[in-house]
């Protein structure tokens, strides 16, 4: 056990399964990582250091088992933590209650013997695609750490990133999650919306919010996956259907499945590694064909717009309040949503559905597409704009051009991620409740060393 | 849309939603709404039949 620090999820539980190590001095370990290199991360807002080796001990008794014994692990702030408030990345949240009761994922993946030992940075209230926070500091990119990691689980893409956990929780409402494993170099899912209840965690747009797993492999993506999945009444958005375990299903190959690359709107607007990382999944994939999807750029702009304005309605008596606490680039997106027109905002929805039925009518002849997550690997921290197309764009907004258009159909994704000087990802995107598919096609690109969680430059 | 029309839009509805509008905050959220008004004329030019329905539904 001399690398702890780089370890999966997997591998963790085997060793304090079978006695090489106590999970006490995993957590220990941990803390004492996350002592010495946080201080230049910054993924971490809350360290949990006596309940972590509390619950390590109870594992040690045997009082706890499961697949994830003695697995550390940390959460974006936005979920419920016993005992702390739940920030949401803001400075308001910061005077709320602390929570009477952990979040439900967090409660289902202790109960798998999982440790939490934190909460984790983010953008405020998850308006966001940077990771930098006015109120915390940014999160740092463990690749380069004078970059962003991507948000707005950013937090949650530095931790792991950076070998202080095998595994974090982030949200995804337009890109949140994909956004931040494709600049940290990290596979991250996003399952179908309603797969997983939100039960226990601050909302930002219950149309669109999504809560899933970043890891540095895919096996331990579908470890916490399935002991996370299945109904709760406390999410009305979470369906009412049995869980679907994808352990088993993980190494069933590529046989059977057709996949497709997303064309027209998803080759323009991105830079040289972002085509170069789809080229590379496409050929170990044997992909000869593009797919149309159509009213892309349509589809982000209803996303866009349902965004703002749910966004607005939820802030709405703080920012009539207390507007000068938020962070200006959130306050004044948020002002500017809460002046949507209302029919606006109707359309949206129906558009919604117009888009996700030509969605789902492409997947009766395909079983996957490919896309890019980014349209750049990370830029630099406090980079306000970029170019793409030869159009200067604003980096927070356009981050997620690429994502956004596919949270919007609620379609689940693994984000896999191609090395190189930075890491940028790749979307493995499924139709509605085949996460299996898309951990499938990443676990075969995983395997063949096409897409790996590379580890950061100085980090033994 | 002018700035000037744009301006008395933000006005009433920040009135009328009884928020408060700093003046250095004016240009990033005429600048923000500029965004979401212009996605949300793409949207509205997409012709929906009448009977299309919401992608929320609500269960009793």
């Amino acid at each position: 056990m001399t690398d702890l620090q780089w370890q999966s999820a997997a591998a963790i539980a085997a060793s304090v399964a079978n006695g090489t190590i106590t999970a006490r001095a995993v957590v220990e370990a941990t803390l004492s990582r996350i002592a010495e290199r946080d201080g230049l991360l910054n993924a971490f807002t809350d360290v949990t250091a006596a309940r972590a080796l509390a619950r390590a001990d109870a594992v040690d008794a045997g009082q706890v088992s499961g697949p994830l014994a003695g697995v550390p692990f940390a959460v974006k702030n936005l979920f419920d933590v016993a005992g702390l408030p739940t920030k949401a990345g803001s400075a308001i949240n910061r005077e709320r209650k602390p929570a009477e009761r952990d979040s439900v994922l967090i409660e289902r993946l202790e109960r798998a013997g999982a440790i939490l030992v934190g909460a984790l940075n983010m953008g405020e209230y998850a308006y966001d695609f940077t990771g930098e926070n006015r109120h915390d500091g940014p999160s740092r990119n463990p690749h380069d750490t004078t970059r962003m990691t991507g948000g707005s689980s950013g937090g949650s893409g530095g931790a792991v990133a950076g070998g202080l956990v095998p595994l974090a929780l982030g949200s995804d409402t337009n890109g949140s999650i994909r956004v931040p494993a494709s600049l940290c170099g990290l596979f991250g899912l996003k399952p179908t919306f309603g797969r997983l209840p939100r039960t226990g965690s601050f909302p930002f747009v219950s149309s669109l919010d999504h809560l899933g797993p970043l890891a540095r492999s895919v096996g331990d993506l579908a470890l916490a996956y399935d002991a996370m999945q299945g109904p709760d009444h406390g999410d009305p958005g979470c369906a009412d259907r049995p869980a679907d375990p994808v352990a088993l299903l993980l190494d069933k190959g590529l046989s059977g499945l057709r996949i497709a690359r997303a064309g027209g709107y998803f080759r323009a607007n991105q830079m040289p590694e972002a085509t170069h990382a789809v080229d590379r999944i496409a050929a170990a994939l044997n992909i000869d064909r593009d797919i149309e999807l159509p009213e892309v750029a349509r589809a982000r702009a209803a996303a866009y717009l349902i965004t703002t304005a749910e966004g607005a309605a939820l802030h709405l008596g703080r920012q009539r309040t207390r507007p000068a606490d938020f962070d200006p680039d959130v306050r004044d997106r948020l002002i500017a949503g809460a002046m949507i027109p209302a029919v606006m905002m109707v359309q949206a929805q129906k558009f919604r559905r117009w888009y996700r039925d030509a969605v789902l009518r492409l997947f009766e002849g395909v079983d996957a597409i490919i896309a890019p997550a980014t349209p750049c690997s990370a830029p630099l921290i406090g980079q306000k704009t970029f170019e793409l197309d030869g159009v200067e764009l604003p980096v927070r907004a356009n981050m997620g051009i690429f994502t956004q258009p596919i949270s919007f159909i609620g379609l689940p994704v693994v984000a896999v991620p191609v090395n190189g000087p930075m890491p940028i990802a790749v979307q493995i995107i499924a139709p509605p409740w085949r996460e299996d598919i898309a951990l499938r096609i990443a676990r075969h690109l995983e395997s063949t060393g096409i897409a790996t969680a590379q580890r950061p430059p100085n980090q033994e | 849309m002018t700035d000037v029309t744009l301006d008395a839009f933000i006005d009433a509805s920040a009135a009328l939603l009884g928020l408060t509008i700093q003046p250095a905050w004016r240009d990033p959220v005429r600048a923000n709404l500029t965004v979401s008004l212009r996605m949300g004329a793409l949207v509205m030019d997409f012709p929906l039949p009448d009977d299309a329905e919401p992608a929320p539904v609500f269960t009793a």
